[in-house]
């Protein structure tokens, strides 16, 4: 087990896969030449060479296309959004293709596909660049859609989600690219998909929150640990399919729930989780499920506004004393 | 310090209004929780009304004398500091104009229409029918009549988790002043009453009784078409009638055997009967059980309603918990509740609940008779006198002591032979008094 950051374990998962199986190659946008725009698929080219490292034209719409037919007949691409902001532009392709071939073609075809690449809010990167894309391909049937908050489980999911056969939406964060943390060596290291985890233990609170919103919430934590209220932080992973049950198991065990998303709260992944909760452990609340969500408007560029937009650490402390009902009721 | 509402309480099922007898505290008075606020009358009794929340009784909206419906605000307990013309401002407009001491003209015309401002821990009153899902019994050791939380009025707002709590620890949410927000009775509130426990009341030791206070069992296709048609037959309740005679000599012997005991209290017939009962109850939950419509509440408990005749009426007060009760103390309960309903000071706990009755027309020299069941319990047991008779023995003729037991049981909940099989038990245990004992 090494020390290592995010970006460098996404780039041992790819290496790894390409190494075990001949099927997998890599498409998009400077993934070769450039080494990646956020430098993810270093020395693959070298190593892989450009039949297996593939630079397209700027047409997200096209190369993803390419990937589902390169899938189709047998391949394992992994397809990379420079941001996937940009998916937008290639949504018809992932939503009505590639999550439905399956169904439609009556299993005839599979899309063993990863598309992968950065997003959610980063820095000052502005409304078009900075949205919690997720919202818009976990509710499409057919779509496994994987969010990796440490550089452990970016590796393992990825390896992961390669092996799947079924089109997978891996949303990293340019935000967590440089965060370092231990990264198993081994070559069969795999997380499962489906798999929420407990990153911290607590008895008073569930706070469950993925990518940065989970950093964020751990300092808020750590924080209220001092004023004896324990939390426990449960990260899903993966948003589809969804751990519900690691997530009901803590709640029963705490009795109180918080939602922390990145994105606009309505119809968003906390909202999801608030109606599982309150479907299957409705006996078991002491107080109603709170969200924290980002603001109803697009992401400000002035750095003042764009930090008021994502779920501050006092919103967040704010919501789980309310739930704890801390503050004299 | 909140506010707390004083309503006029629900006292029981029937009870519609309730008229004060008199005021025990002065407006300015401090009252804290458990004081005797007013002394109400209703059709069955007169009751004692105890303050909930702590304060001074700022304002009394219904003198003594007058009658006022359930859940009308009739005082408000308050801090001096606290501003009540909101509230006040809200109850019935004959009211609202002596509101002027606490609140400008202007803004009781503003809020008589608002929702009160001031934080109140409770639901506001609302004409809602009783919330019969609480489970769990009025515990005799809590304060008889929650003035913070209207009783038996309006919904009781309590998370799930208080709720489910509440029903295996037995704690009463009606009696419940909650600390979450807007007043919601959260976990630790009912852990808090699970663990403060007997309240002021007079408490002989009943040991903590575990599990749910009672199950709903889904009625068997059979069950549900007796459910049917018994009531046409015999509407609303399709009563039957089991009899038996039980050899009362062995039990008297026992009786004058304790009542020669120093510093014992004396042991009644009934109270033999009523210890029988509990036993026999436990036994067969079936007959302990009470109809639900859809379904028949098997009860885990024997809360025991003793008629007592009255003057002019009858008063059914419930010792409740039988079966985790002593001979003793059933009799030492048993005495002061018919004293007390003799009386009329009877409170509202004491008068509702019960899973079973039995009515004891033995002083009257009754030789049998057929009691009417009490709904919504299953079933009601009918006691006669002990009579000395002639009875066959081995070889011959001899003089025995019997009494006769009548027991009329509700056809959609049971049928002749579980009634006959209690009975049978019941008459065991009688004529077998030492088991009464252990």
């Amino acid at each position: 087990m090494a020390v290592t950051t995010y970006r460098e374990a996404l780039n041992q998962a790819l290496r790894e896969e390409m190494r075990r199986d001949p099927r997998v190659f890599l498409i998009g946008e400077e993934v070769g030449l450039y080494d990646g725009a956020y430098k993810v698929t270093q020395g693959l080219l070298k190593e892989f060479g450009p039949k297996r490292v593939v630079d397209t034209p700027i047409c997200e719409s096209g190369f993803t296309g390419v990937g589902i037919g390169a899938a189709m007949v047998g391949l394992r691409p992994v397809v990379e959004m420079m941001t996937f902001n940009f998916s937008l532009v290639a949504i018809d392709q992932i939503v009505n293709t590639a999550a439905k071939l399956h169904y439609m073609s009556g299993g005839q075809f599979s899309v063993p596909m990863v598309i992968r690449g950065p997003g959610g809010p980063a820095s000052q990167l502005a409304a078009q660049h900075s949205q919690s894309m997720e919202t818009y391909f976990y509710h499409v049937p057919g779509l496994k859609v994987v969010r990796p908050t440490t550089p452990a489980d970016a590796k393992g999911l990825l390896k992961s989600a390669i092996r799947d056969d079924n089109p997978v939406i891996f949303i990293e964060a340019e935000t967590l690219y440089n965060v370092k943390g231990e990264v198993p060596d081994d070559p069969d290291f795999l997380i499962p998909l489906g798999q929420a985890i407990v990153r911290r233990e607590g008895t008073d609170v569930t706070v469950i929150a993925y990518m940065g919103m989970m950093y964020r919430a751990l300092e808020a934590a750590e924080e209220l640990a001092k004023e004896g209220i324990s939390v426990e932080l449960v990260d899903p992973r993966t948003l589809r399919p969804m751990d519900t049950e690691t997530i009901i198991g803590s709640v029963r065990k705490t009795h109180r729930a918080v939602v922390v998303e990145a994105g606009a709260g309505f119809a968003g992944m906390g909202s999801e989780i608030a109606s599982s909760i309150t479907e299957q452990a409705f006996d078991d609340l002491d107080a109603p499920v709170e969200r924290v969500t980002g603001a109803n408007a697009p992401m400000p560029y002035a750095k003042n506004l764009e930090k008021l937009k994502t779920p501050t650490k006092e919103r967040i402390l704010a919501a789980i004393r309310r739930v704890c009902n801390a503050n004299g009721g | 310090m909140a506010i707390s509402k004083v309503v006029m309480p629900k006292l029981s099922e029937a009870m519609e209004s309730g008229k004060i007898i008199k005021w025990l505290k002065r407006e300015g008075d401090r009252v804290q929780g458990g004081d005797i606020l007013a002394e109400v009358e209703t059709d069955k009794a007169d009751v004692e009304m105890e303050a909930f929340g702590a304060g001074v009784l700022r304002k009394i909206l219904v003198p003594a004398g007058e009658k006022a419906p359930v859940g009308t605000l009739i005082a408000v307990i308050a801090e001096p500091a606290d501003d009540i013309s909101a509230l006040l401002a809200s109850a019935p407009t004959a009211v609202a104009a002596e509101a002027g001491a606490a609140g400008s003209a202007s803004a009781r015309n503003d809020t008589r229409s608002a929702p009160p401002a001031a934080p109140i821990p409770a639901a506001a009153p609302a004409a809602a029918p009783p919330r019969p899902t609480v489970v769990s019994p009025p515990a005799p050791t809590t304060p008889a009549v929650s003035v913070a939380v209207p009783a038996a009025t309006g919904r009781v707002k309590a998370s799930p988790l208080a709720k489910k709590i509440a029903a295996q620890s037995g704690v009463d949410l009606r009696l419940l002043q909650g600390s979450g927000p807007g007043g919601r009775i959260i976990r630790r509130d009912v852990e808090a009453a699970s663990q403060r426990g007997p309240g002021p009341m007079p408490a002989v030791g009943v040991p903590a009784v575990e599990g749910p206070e009672y199950e709903d069992r889904p009625l068997t296709q059979i069950r549900a078409a007796i459910a049917r048609q018994m009531p046409l037959s015999k509407a609303p309740v399709p009563h039957f009638y089991v009899t038996s005679e039980v050899a009362m000599d062995r039990a008297w012997a026992l009786r004058e055997e304790l009542h020669a005991l120093e510093g014992q209290p004396k042991i009644s017939v009934n109270d033999l009967v009523v210890r029988a009962c509990a036993l026999t109850l436990l036994r067969h939950p079936g007959v302990n059980a009470s109809f639900q419509g859809a379904s028949i509440r098997v009860y885990h408990r024997a809360h025991i309603g003793i008629a007592v005749a009255l003057e002019d009426g009858l008063i059914t007060p419930v010792l409740r918990d039988c079966q985790a009760k002593s001979l003793a103390q059933i009799a030492v309960e048993a005495r002061d509740l018919a004293e007390r309903a003799r009386t009329r000071k009877l409170r509202v706990s004491e008068i509702s609940g019960a899973t079973f009755s039995i009515s004891n027309l033995g002083m009257f020299d009754v030789a049998e008779f057929s009691a009417i069941i009490n709904p919504p319990e299953g079933a009601i047991l009918a006691v006669g006198s002990v009579r000395r008779v002639p009875v066959v023995e081995d070889a011959g003729l001899g003089v025995g002591r019997r009494m006769m037991l009548t027991l009329s049981c509700d056809h959609r909940v049971m049928d002749g032979a579980m009634g006959a099989r209690f009975l049978q038990d019941l008459k065991r245990l009688l004529e077998e008094p030492l088991r009464l004992l252990v």
